[in-house]
């Protein structure tokens, strides 16, 4: 999936980071018809996972109420240098993986 | 709004000494209407001036702008070898920031080799047909729409100027003539929404002056970036008419029309808008 | 009917008289139609009303796409943070938008998205802190119609 990922690439420890990622994806709610009148079947990225050097440190749980080509905006302590993995995956099995290293000072 | 020559409109001013006046003020009005220079809106404004502060907000946000996932996307296929060829958009043109500066200002133009008004989706198409000898890409797909976004984008903050001449006369009259032609069940033209009345509202939306610097760009209500043929299906089935199918020569003309009117307004590709 | 029934069947009019048939309007948190969901989510717990504030745009621009914030006032730290977020829409066909999951890590109890609005309602945000408590707060957001009908 096309996604783009934001986050500083160094950081002081113990700074608070903004991390941020958009995906495209329709997200398709359920509730529309195609031309021929035949209804779209849902799919939504269901479930988001961020985790910083292994540990999970955002998770976002996903439904049809989140718009289209998803943007989320969150936080975390920065502690150590490494990498922070996103992963996630949509009603129709699509999933999808995303990294950013990042490295800590002090 | 008012303060120009608008021919298929205007109404014959009242209290004027019909005897004394009529012969020379019909005349007047007649060589007026065919004489009439062509007027772009006054003041110019782009259409982000007519968005919320929310909006313009997203767009001025690189990260956040929705439009940048396709920005992305095309980087990607710049990159990519494609068809027969074995090239990719990079083999010849190199890295777009510095080849594809300035492009999107220009566009449409005259192709020389066909002696037809292509427009840069069109000029997308036909590179990748003849010279890469690759798939045909269709008109709305995420693969043009990342392409022309990309292409287009590195024409930002520069103005949009296209040149009408002798060569593209006929089609810049032609999609003139197309903006003040009454359509559809609403019997509306171009004009009576962006000419007449840019800066109203209908519903609780603010009429913008309908230029076409900022596409291809994000529409909330297509929750996807869309072209400006695109938009111009949108209006044409705002208003109950038919929608012509995309790459009509008509679209080209009226994109020729609108470009020349929003000369001097800075391209804001990847736009957004409600 | 004989006498006592009629004097009990009095009385017990005089009982209901008196007393109201329904609760006393309470100023709710949020609206009365989501009660029963909010409930579901806390399991029974009392929501406290405040330390989360729900920051969205008074008239959406468009209900496919309406920039929403969430946060919550908290020291986010190991004893005393937020666990978790969740995104409940009054009109929506679907009420729960999004659980949104931090923990001590987070640094700050905050999270940006964009929300779908099927027009004109209140947005809730129930959070869940590290003691069990539970706190919400609220937006109101008015969502149009586009004013013209778009078949593209």
């Amino acid at each position: 999936m096309n996604v783009r990922v934001q986050l500083p690439r160094t950081a002081k420890h113990g700074e608070v980071i903004e991390v941020r990622i958009a995906i495209q994806h329709p997200m398709e709610t359920g509730f529309r018809y195609d031309q021929m009148g035949k209804p779209i079947s849902k799919n939504v990225i269901n479930s988001l996972v961020c985790r910083y050097n292994g540990v999970e440190i955002f998770r976002a749980e996903m439904g049809s109420g989140i718009s289209a080509n998803p943007f989320l905006q969150f936080y975390t302590m920065a502690d150590a240098s490494g990498a922070l993995e996103f992963f996630w995956g949509d009603d129709a099995g699509d999933q999808g993986s995303e990294r950013a290293l990042i490295t800590v000072a002090g | 709004m008012s303060g120009f020559a608008r021919p298929a409109l205007c109404v014959f001013p009242a209290g004027v000494h019909l005897r004394l006046f009529a012969v020379p003020l019909l005349l007047a009005f007649a060589l007026a209407a065919f004489a009439a220079e062509p007027q772009r809106p006054f003041p110019s404004r782009s259409g982000s001036d007519f968005t919320s502060a929310d909006i313009r907000a997203l767009q001025a946000d690189d990260f956040a702008n929705p439009g940048m996932l396709w920005i992305t996307r095309g980087e990607k296929l710049w990159q990519e070898p494609a068809g027969d060829s074995r090239l990719s958009c990079a083999s010849c043109h190199g890295d777009a920031k510095s080849s594809m500066r300035g492009v999107a200002t220009r566009y449409p133009l005259i192709d020389p080799a066909t002696a037809r008004l292509i427009n840069l989706e069109g000029r997308i198409l036909q590179c990748r047909e003849r010279r890469q000898q690759a798939t045909a890409l269709t008109y709305e797909s995420d693969d043009l729409l990342a392409l022309t976004a990309l292409v287009a984008m590195q024409s930002r903050g520069m103005p949009v100027g296209v040149t009408i001449d002798w060569q593209n006369r006929r089609n810049f009259e032609a999609g003139r003539a197309m903006y003040s032609r009454r359509v559809g069940q609403m019997n509306l033209a171009c004009a009576h929404c962006h000419e007449a009345n840019w800066g109203k509202r209908v519903g609780a939306e603010i009429i913008s002056q309908g230029h076409g610097n900022a596409y291809p760009l994000y529409r909330l209500e297509w929750q996807t970036l869309g072209s400006l043929q695109r938009r111009f299906r949108s209006c044409l089935s705002g208003v109950r008419a038919e929608m012509l199918p995309y790459g009509a020569p008509d679209y080209h003309d009226l994109e020729l029309y609108l470009a020349w009117r929003a000369n001097g307004l800075p391209v804001e590709t990847p736009g957004v808008r409600r | 009917m004989n006498t006592p029934d009629r004097r009990r069947f009095i009385s017990v009019l005089a009982g209901l008289a008196a007393a109201p048939l329904w609760p006393a309007r309470v100023a709710l948190a949020y609206p009365e139609s989501l009660a029963l969901l909010i409930r579901r989510i806390t399991k029974g717990a009392a929501v406290n009303s405040g330390r989360v504030k729900v920051d969205t745009p008074r008239l959406a621009d468009n209900g496919h796409s309406v920039p929403l914030k969430v946060s919550v006032t908290s020291p986010m730290t190991a004893a005393d943070h937020v666990r978790s977020i969740t995104l409940l829409s009054e009109k929506n066909p679907r009420p729960v938008i999004a659980a949104f999951y931090l923990g001590p890590k987070a640094g700050r109890a905050e999270v940006v998205t964009r929300v779908r609005l099927n027009g004109s309602q209140h947005v809730i945000a129930i959070a869940q802190l590290s003691d069990g408590s539970y706190w919400s707060g609220s937006a109101e957001v008015e969502v149009t119609e586009s004013a013209c009908l778009d078949a593209s």
